[in-house]
């Protein structure tokens, strides 16, 4: 009755998670997060390629989560974005540094590392990455 | 070949203390059978919905279970999965199933046990609809990821924090009259914007309620359902479509293209049009998705589902009645079975047995389900006359 994971299903994402890396595909100029080996507009033919993302981007939808999953009950309330990337990708991470109420669609944010959560039995420290608004 | 309707099957949606997985399928199974007159040596197809028997109470391969619990082996049972669609991937499967020739009765349900976990294993659960690795893994929860949709759409539309809970006023309002409804009470519109917060702008009265139960319904060939009742309903259009997993990937959240292309095909299969329908039940597990659906199933223009909401047209006696059942809002929400109850509503509508909540004159309905925040949608339409 629990979603914990084993060490490779966090290990296998670190890459992704720690770096906000995605992929271009560089016969349609799209990029998107998480990585694939696929384009999801080219499919087979495109040219995937892994792309590290700058970080920079801006609010496109927020919400603050007061009724919190298991795992997440001691971080309420918490702002989780829909964040639009500079390159036009866009992710789901959560907005830190700001008090919920000043969150806003639009909002400029640029990319940090965070702990994101404890996980389970096993004492799994999750991290990955996070948003902060622009100083 | 057309297939149709001759017998529905429902429990009561709510909080069963007495009853597990087994007597919620027994009931609503027994009486879906009893209605439509036949015994089980007719039945050769089982087919059922169940998003996460496994999370919510440690069961899978439910296919099997449904069978034996209903005594029918040894006759196939599927059981299907696409989260809050999950029964009425199962309707759309058993109407495949008739429609090849191959079976001439077919059961068709769902169910969901939902309340023997506790609150946040529910949620926990739930956000598998969602994309796990990408969305949930942020602590993004199902209200949340409606919440992003909302909070857009008012961004985009002027969609106004009242004009939401009108919503689940009037699907309120409409349990009343529907027995088997998880609420029967009355709320307010204050009720509503000044319930506890769950993800903003949403509040606890803008979400469906975690509830048990189960509904079915029995399926034959259009060409046989006379030997059966006098009431046949007609199953005019089944149509399947899906979107991305993860809502944020798309390029606008405030419309489910799903739903766009489920509706289209269905509209085209059946001849009928969103002006032709008398009624419908619009998938709201959160009041948002009540003002969304009936734009991208094509009642009112995109955006302008706040307003039609708001004008009094999608209550009963309105010219397009959502939710007559009370809506996942507050008929409740066993998330398996929601689809097939959905069915329910609308043949006991267009046979014109809905009581309280009668749409005087049904003909035609549709029923929009949506599994996750849109990845997959079903959208069924139905009618008294056969074509």
């Amino acid at each position: 009755m629990t979603t914990e994971k084993a060490v490779a299903h966090h290990w296998r994402k670190f890459k992704e998670r720690y770096g906000l890396v995605g992929s271009k595909c560089e016969s349609c100029k799209h990029y998107f997060y998480p990585t694939s080996i696929i384009c999801p507009k080219c499919r087979r033919k495109g040219k995937v390629k892994e792309y590290k993302f700058s970080g920079k981007g801006q609010v496109f939808s927020h919400t603050t989560i007061r009724v919190a999953p298991e795992g997440f009950e001691s971080y309420i309330p918490y702002v989780v974005a829909i964040v639009e990337l500079e390159e036009g990708a866009k992710v789901v991470s959560q907005v830190v540094d700001r008090s919920p109420e000043d969150v806003g669609i639009g909002m400029p944010v640029e990319v940090c590392f965070r702990k994101i959560r404890e996980e389970g039995k096993s004492g799994l420290v999750l991290y990955g990455f996070k948003f902060r608004p622009v100083k | 070949m057309g297939v149709a309707i001759v017998g529905v099957g429902i429990t009561k949606f709510g909080e069963h203390w007495k009853s597990g997985l087994k007597e919620l399928i027994m009931e609503a199974g027994i009486k879906a059978v009893e209605d439509a007159g036949i015994s089980g040596k007719d039945i050769e197809l089982i087919v059922g919905g169940s998003m996460s028997s496994g999370m919510f109470v440690g069961q899978e391969h439910t296919g099997a279970l449904f069978t034996d619990y209903m005594g029918l082996s040894p006759i196939p049972a599927i059981r299907t999965e696409a989260a809050c669609a999950s029964s009425s991937v199962a309707l759309s499967t058993g109407v495949m199933a008739v429609k090849s020739g191959r079976y001439k009765c077919v059961v068709v349900g769902g169910v969901e046990k939902m309340t023997d976990v506790y609150g946040n294993l529910a949620t926990t659960a739930l956000a598998g609809a969602m994309d796990r690795d990408n969305e949930a893994h942020f602590g993004l929860t199902f209200p949340g990821v409606y919440a992003l949709m909302a909070q857009r759409h008012m961004h985009q539309y002027g969609t106004t924090r009242e004009q939401i809970a009108m919503v689940a006023v009037k699907n309120h309002e409409n349990a009343m009259h529907n027995p088997n409804a998880q609420f029967h009470r009355k709320i307010t519109l204050e009720d509503v914007i000044k319930s506890p917060l769950v993800a903003d702008p949403l509040r606890l009265l803008d979400c469906s309620p975690i509830a048990d139960g189960a509904a079915a319904v029995i399926l034959v060939p259009a060409e046989d359902a006379k030997k059966y009742t006098d009431t046949p309903i007609y199953i005019r259009a089944s149509s399947q479509a899906s979107d991305t997993l993860g809502l944020y990937t798309r390029p606008d959240v405030t419309t489910v293209g799903a739903t766009i292309n489920a509706a289209q095909n269905a509209y085209k299969y059946s001849g009928l049009g969103p002006k032709d329908m008398h009624l419908a039940e619009v998938h709201d597990c959160f009041t948002i998705n009540e003002i969304i659906g009936t734009e991208d199933l094509g009642f009112c223009k995109k955006g302008e589902g706040g307003r039609l909401v708001q004008s009094g047209e999608t209550k009963i006696g309105g010219k397009i009645p959502i939710n007559t059942s009370g809506g996942l809002k507050a008929k409740g929400h066993p998330v398996g079975a929601t689809g097939a109850s959905q069915a329910v509503e609308l043949v006991e509508q267009l046979r014109g047995e809905a009581g309280g909540r009668q749409v005087k004159g049904a003909e035609n309905g549709l029923a929009h389900n949506v599994g996750g925040s849109g990845s997959t949608v079903v959208v069924h339409i139905m009618s008294r006359n056969r074509k």
